[in-house]
């Protein structure tokens, strides 16, 4: 759908992100004039908190969680309280997404690494979001509310499912680079072969092709890889990347799993928090009700920040179809860097290189 | 030139994920310390009184079992107080001293108990440090580097000079501070990526003067 109606939306698209580019330039400008105050006293605003979008951000999230505790506390005597909860948990979920989290860096670079369409990122936001609030249900539902454990013990649980969804990361990130990393250096090599050199192309696309057959039960996207090589073969050096519509046929679905498992087995712990609270105060259900709104705020703007980075992949696409050969080069260039920031994202969790939203248990 | 522009702006939104990765808090402390002296004027250590949150004391109490429901006695809430202090450590205590600029360590806290009062966990603690010192200036700073918790010093009172020389002065800066958020501002350069010391910008530094 979104890709259907073309140029428009890529142009909505690049504008958008010219926009989020510039106003970052503004708030590092903004950063920067602060600290280089010349007379190193108090600035003319003292009661100023951490500016910038990155504070506002912050201050957002710090507001709406703050008012749920509280709303959950009213909804015990004035049942209306409960929507006011559920705005909030939106307006959190939204926000909390838009600030930390990796899960949005992950989603992204997936798409940008596979041949992804806008609509799939959508849905795989959506699909993760909806797996972490279940997983926060499931934990303190079981946990606190059947086995009344307490909270060091849920904690445990929450820090070894942590590792594991770190660790899924990296391993998904690997393979990525792993399956891109062949896609570049086959783009690599025969962007080298020029013109009249016909028999060596020839020889090194039938090296590419036995490649992606090996492959390619492994991972659809690599027919990809393959495509291009065809293309590459058959015009002499005037390739176009097969369109992204074309490889999200069914079975492609399969490995967005892998995507939503590594991403949605980590509960927010915001989630949890919530969740115990309402428990305490006899609302379990309005805090089941709330988890699964914020997931919806969350999917909402992981959706909008994973549409941002296809269509701008699609841009460069664009942008490098023009180039004889070296387009396509540009392009597995792209995706292999795209897998690369997925591995560096899942081994810097799991190290604690990459902060992140810890489970803390005390 | 345009295929560079591209590759950038697939950078940019994706970097927009990263660079953003800053927790926010989910604990919130109100804090009160006092400094304490010994008879010479040597600083020993750091008694720490914080106040947690309601939604975070609720979560904390979640399987804690008490005789009367609702009340909780010290003796019943001394595993969980084991339990804080023991992961404490692995941040430091979420408390950075210096003397005349040079950092001070911390001994294993001491003295450590949990109180339930007006629906909210009130942890107790004493850090003494691994040597005792005399110094200038010393400075205290309570925050969470990555903030998960945000620490706020007390409205009234937060820091006490416990026997101090009658001569120290005390300067207190909180992170609402305009000064303090400008400059550790310049500090931080947000777009490196690295969040490894984000909640400085919300760090209480507490600074005593002995001449």
């Amino acid at each position: 759908m979104i890709l259907r109606s073309g140029d428009t939306i890529r142009r909505g698209a690049v504008w958008s992100i010219l926009m989020v580019a510039a106003a970052m330039s503004v708030d590092g400008v903004l950063h920067a004039a602060l600290a280089q105050n010349p007379f190193g006293g108090p600035r003319a605003v003292p009661d100023q908190q951490v500016g910038g979008i990155i504070g506002w951000i912050l201050a957002k999230q710090s507001e709406f969680y703050r008012a749920m505790s509280s709303t959950i506390r009213a909804a015990k005597n004035d049942g209306s309280a409960v929507w006011t909860l559920l705005g909030i948990s939106f307006a959190y979920g939204i926000f909390h997404a838009a600030g930390p989290g990796h899960g949005k860096a992950v989603i992204s670079s997936y798409l940008v690494a596979n041949e992804e369409t806008a609509r799939r990122g959508i849905v795989l936001s959506f699909a993760s979001a909806l797996a972490q609030a279940l997983v926060a249900v499931a934990i303190v539902g079981i946990g606190a509310w059947l086995l009344n454990v307490t909270a060091k013990t849920m904690c445990g649980a929450e820090r070894i499912i942590e590792i594991a969804s770190y660790g899924l990361i990296a391993a998904f990130g690997a393979r990525l680079v792993w399956v891109k990393g062949g896609g570049f250096f086959r783009a690599l090599s025969a962007s080298r072969v020029s013109g009249p050199q016909l028999a060596m192309a020839h020889h090194d696309n039938h090296h590419g092709d036995g490649h992606a057959h090996h492959h390619a039960d492994h991972d659809n996207s690599h027919g990809d890889g393959h495509h291009h090589h065809h293309g590459h073969g058959d015009h002499c050096g005037h390739s176009h990347g097969p369109e992204p519509g074309e490889l999200a046929g069914p079975g492609g679905w399969k490995r967005g799993l892998a995507a939503i498992a590594a991403v949605g087995i980590r509960p927010c712990s915001g989630a949890i928090l919530v969740l115990v609270f309402a428990l305490a105060q006899g609302l379990f259900w309005a805090g089941v009700a709330a988890t699964f709104v914020m997931g919806v705020g969350t999917a909402i703007t992981v959706a909008a920040i994973a549409t941002l980075a296809v269509s701008a992949k699609g841009v460069a696409r664009r942008l490098a179809a023009g180039r004889d050969g070296g387009g396509a080069l540009v392009m597995r260039g792209v995706e292999f860097a795209a897998s690369g920031l997925v591995l560096l994202l899942g081994v810097g969790l799991l190290l604690g290189y990459v902060s992140a939203e810890r489970v803390t248990c005390f | 030139m345009h295929r560079l522009y591209g590759i950038l702006l697939i950078v940019m939104s994706l970097g927009v994920g990263v660079t953003t990765a800053s927790a926010h808090p989910h604990v919130w402390v109100k804090a009160a310390s006092e400094l304490i002296y010994a008879p010479d004027g040597t600083v020993t250590g750091v008694r720490h009184t914080w106040t947690f949150d309601d939604m975070f004391s609720t979560y904390a109490l979640q399987g804690i079992e008490t005789k009367t429901k609702g009340v909780y006695t010290r003796e019943e809430l001394a595993p969980l107080a084991q339990t804080n202090v023991d992961s404490l450590k692995e941040f430091g205590f979420f408390s950075f001293a210096k003397a005349d600029g040079k950092k001070q360590k911390f001994n294993e806290p001491t003295d450590y108990y949990l109180e339930y009062k007006d629906a909210a966990l009130v942890l107790h603690f004493v850090l003494p440090f691994k040597t005792p010192f005399k110094s200038r200036q010393m400075q205290l700073e309570i925050f969470d580097p990555s903030y998960f918790v945000d620490f706020q010093l007390q409205d009234k009172d937060p820091i006490r000079l416990v026997n101090a020389p009658a001569a120290c002065t005390m300067a207190i800066e909180r992170p609402s501070d305009g000064a303090a958020a400008a400059k550790k501002l310049g500090e931080d350069n947000f777009l490196d990526g690295s969040n490894d010391n984000f909640g400085a910008m919300f760090a209480n530094k507490v600074t005593v003067n002995c001449p």
